[in-house]
């Protein structure tokens, strides 16, 4: 019963599996190596490895991104290392203010930031391309490449499409630890607070969909693994009676339930939309709604909380300002 | 078996996880509904950790009337006390003493003589004895103009100083990080700042207690129309109101509604409190104490590093309490600091360097102090209740 552990019981020791020729023949390289402790979470087989044009230019992109952030948060502590640890989760490199506009502002009021951002979007579009041709190297869908953009339909939103729209980069997010947390604090704060977004309730509904789902899976397979219920695939069109009984589980305790294939749409798909619907909805505030909480009382689906008695004094005549 | 061998481990692997735990407070909490159900509106008071407010001293002694000789004619160069009996007078400034020198005080700081010189009480040679009548005017002002922030409870000199010669908390103008480098340039944010809880927020809010800076920064209306700020404006805001709560003990819910911080109508009726509080400290720091800014002198730490005088804000007088002093009002025991009173005749320029306002409007006249009235009286007069 070791399967049930927190840790992968059952490791392979063998001869290393090196997967099909993949349909471009780039040559994978390196020599492949066996880690027991990795096996205990992950494969324990590493390599043979590809990482091909696009992968080298995106990991020098991504790198160089990631050296320009650093740098620029090591500068803020005038180079002082210790003091670069102690308050690294306050460190930011700041998009520029807003008077710059959607113009290139000097290299230290924002100018860093863009090129950061630049890297790592060409960083990680690099990565998308290569998430989708390694796909089609090995004959395989492209659902990884797909549900990845979506992820990065949100990124863009976030950091460049939105600002244009807004005309200004300083409306885009720092890349800070703290800082990015307060930018989406203000931001809610700024446009009438984000969880009236009709949008960001779906991108929540998703998100904790998601976990649900996850979580619904693993333990599925993970209590049918003693009846081969982690062979899903040949489950699909053989289903076997780790498949009976966790389909019976599930109708039991909830009165239906997802075949071995279908659990994974709904998980792609739950997934997918957490993002899609969470760029959406940012995408439109500020744009097409400036305060989040009047939009949904105008639209009937907030409360309209009766008024307290206060009053705003700027409203009275000759009030100090 | 090994399901039996594996549990151990799995415990010892978790146990770590134990430590998030190292940055809860344990001990009891008392908290109250401030809104709406449903709103998260509320107040949560760490009771073990809570600290009262200080009792304020005693009045030197009771007052038994208030008539009697006025003290205007005994001394005719007072400029603001003139109007109350000589006993009165000669109580309020015992009170003064030890409200701001204090027997306990360091010797050089300690009694009358901090201000006057014992040989000459009316003379001026102390610059000690100015910053008093300014601040004795910013009192008075204060009690009588801004009732809309401090009620009838009011203010002492008491309430920021606490016993000492220079109030604990204050603050003046930091001189500008480096400008056009990243070297050392945190953009004025990005650091763990007390003052504005340890946040990463635009650091310091200060700002907002001097001149008359915007501080609103939510939308009002649905669609996008004429709101000019932006999210790295709703930041600083940030930061102001990370100041107050710290300065007053409380969380964002004990004047807004989160639903939408903007919203007026759904606020507790302490927004509009703190909103007059905001213009008391504003009023207090331009008219009152920056102008004293070439009185005090340059060597004894009584200005900032950008040689402007120490200011005021929230927690100058609330240090940490929704109401200073946990809301008791000395003012019954020395009511002439509520009363706004100048000899007609004589001349009002205060002589030894006394001190003008910048912007023309005599500090040491009456004349500001009218013009607050009449303000005060337009908020009165358009149903402005008090806030309780």
């Amino acid at each position: 019963m070791g399967y049930q552990n927190i840790f992968t019981q059952v490791q392979l020791a063998g001869p290393p599996e090196v997967g099909p020729p993949a349909r471009d023949s780039d040559p994978r390289t390196g020599g492949t190596a066996s880690s027991y402790w990795l096996g205990k979470v992950f494969n324990a087989q590493i390599g043979p490895i590809y990482l091909g044009p696009l992968g080298i230019a995106s990991l020098i992109c991504g790198f160089l991104a990631f050296e320009i952030i650093g740098l620029n948060m090591f500068a803020s502590v005038g180079w002082d290392p210790v003091q670069f640890v102690r308050q690294l989760f306050w460190l930011a490199l700041e998009p520029p203010a807003a008077k710059y506009g959607l113009r290139i502002p000097p290299l230290a009021e924002g100018g860093w930031w863009l090129i950061a951002g630049f890297f790592l979007t060409t960083s990680i579009l690099l990565w998308w391309l290569r998430t989708y041709r390694r796909a089609k190297a090995l004959g395989m869908g492209t659902h990884v490449a797909w549900a990845f953009a979506s992820a990065i339909f949100l990124y863009l939103t976030l950091g460049f499409i939105r600002p244009v729209l807004m005309g200004s980069f300083s409306e885009a997010v720092p890349f800070g630890i703290f800082p990015h947390l307060h930018w989406t604090a203000a931001f809610s704060i700024r446009y009438g607070n984000l969880f009236y977004n009709p949008f960001h309730c779906l991108s929540i509904a998703f998100l904790y969909g998601s976990t649900l789902l996850f979580a619904m899976h693993g333990a599925t397979i993970l209590a049918v693994g003693r009846y081969g219920g982690e062979r899903e695939l040949e489950q699909i069109t053989d289903r076997g009676t780790a498949t009976e009984r966790a389909a019976l589980f599930w109708r039991w305790t909830m009165g239906f339930n997802a075949t071995m294939e279908s659990i994974h749409r709904w998980a792609w798909w739950f997934a997918v939309l957490t993002t899609l619907t969470g760029g959406i909805g940012i995408l439109l505030t500020g744009t097409v709604v400036d305060n989040l909480y009047l939009f949904a009382v105008q639209h009937g689906y907030a409360p309209h909380y009766p008024a307290t008695g206060a009053m705003d004094p700027n409203t009275h005549p000759g009030a100090v300002q | 078996m090994i399901l039996e061998t594996g549990r151990p481990a799995a415990l010892v692997a978790l146990a770590p996880l134990s430590l998030l735990l190292a940055g809860c407070e344990p001990g009891a909490k008392e908290s109250s509904q401030l809104g709406p159900r449903g709103a998260g509106m509320e107040q949560v008071r760490k009771a073990n950790l809570a600290s009262n407010p200080e009792t304020p001293p005693p009045s030197a002694y009771k007052l038994e009337t208030r008539e009697g000789q006025k003290a205007g004619e005994v001394y005719p160069d007072l400029k603001l006390l003139g109007n109350i009996s000589v006993e009165e007078f000669g109580l309020l400034m015992a009170n003064i003493t030890e409200w701001v020198v204090p027997k306990d005080a360091p010797p050089e700081q300690a009694g009358c003589n901090y201000c006057h010189n014992p040989e000459n009480m009316g003379s001026y040679e102390k610059y000690t004895k100015t910053v008093a009548l300014n601040m004795l005017k910013m009192t008075k002002n204060i009690n009588v103009n801004w009732t809309d922030h401090v009620k009838q409870t009011g203010v002492t000199c008491y309430t920021c100083h606490r016993g000492k010669a220079v109030p604990e908390f204050s603050w003046s103008s930091q001189p500008d990080g480096p400008q056009g480098t990243i070297l050392r340039n945190r953009h004025g944010q990005n650091a763990p700042v007390q003052a504005v809880g340890f946040a990463s927020l635009p650091n310091d809010p200060n700002a907002f207690f001097l001149g008359n800076s915007e501080i609103r920064v939510g939308a009002t209306q649905v669609h996008p129309g004429s709101q000019p700020t932006g999210i790295k404006d709703a930041e600083v805001t940030y930061g102001l109101m990370m100041r107050m709560s710290g300065a007053l003990g409380v969380n964002c819910t004990f004047c807004h509604n989160t639903h939408n911080f903007a919203d007026w109508n759904s606020s507790r009726l302490q927004r509009q409190t703190a909103w007059y509080g905001i213009r008391m400290a504003r009023q207090a720091n331009e008219d009152y104490i920056q102008p004293l800014q070439t009185v005090f002198p340059k060597d004894m730490n009584r200005l900032g590093p950008m040689g402007d005088p120490m200011k005021v804000n929230c927690q100058t007088c609330h240090q940490g309490h929704s109401k200073p002093l946990g809301g008791i009002s000395m003012l019954a025991d020395n009511p002439a600091l509520r009363e706004i009173w100048s000899p007609k005749t004589t001349s009002v320029a205060a002589p030894d360097g006394a001190v003008q306002a910048p912007n023309g409007a005599a500090v040491a006249t009456g004349s500001t102090s009218e013009a607050a009235v009449s303000l005060g009286q337009t908020f009165r007069e358009a149903g402005m209740a008090p806030a309780g």
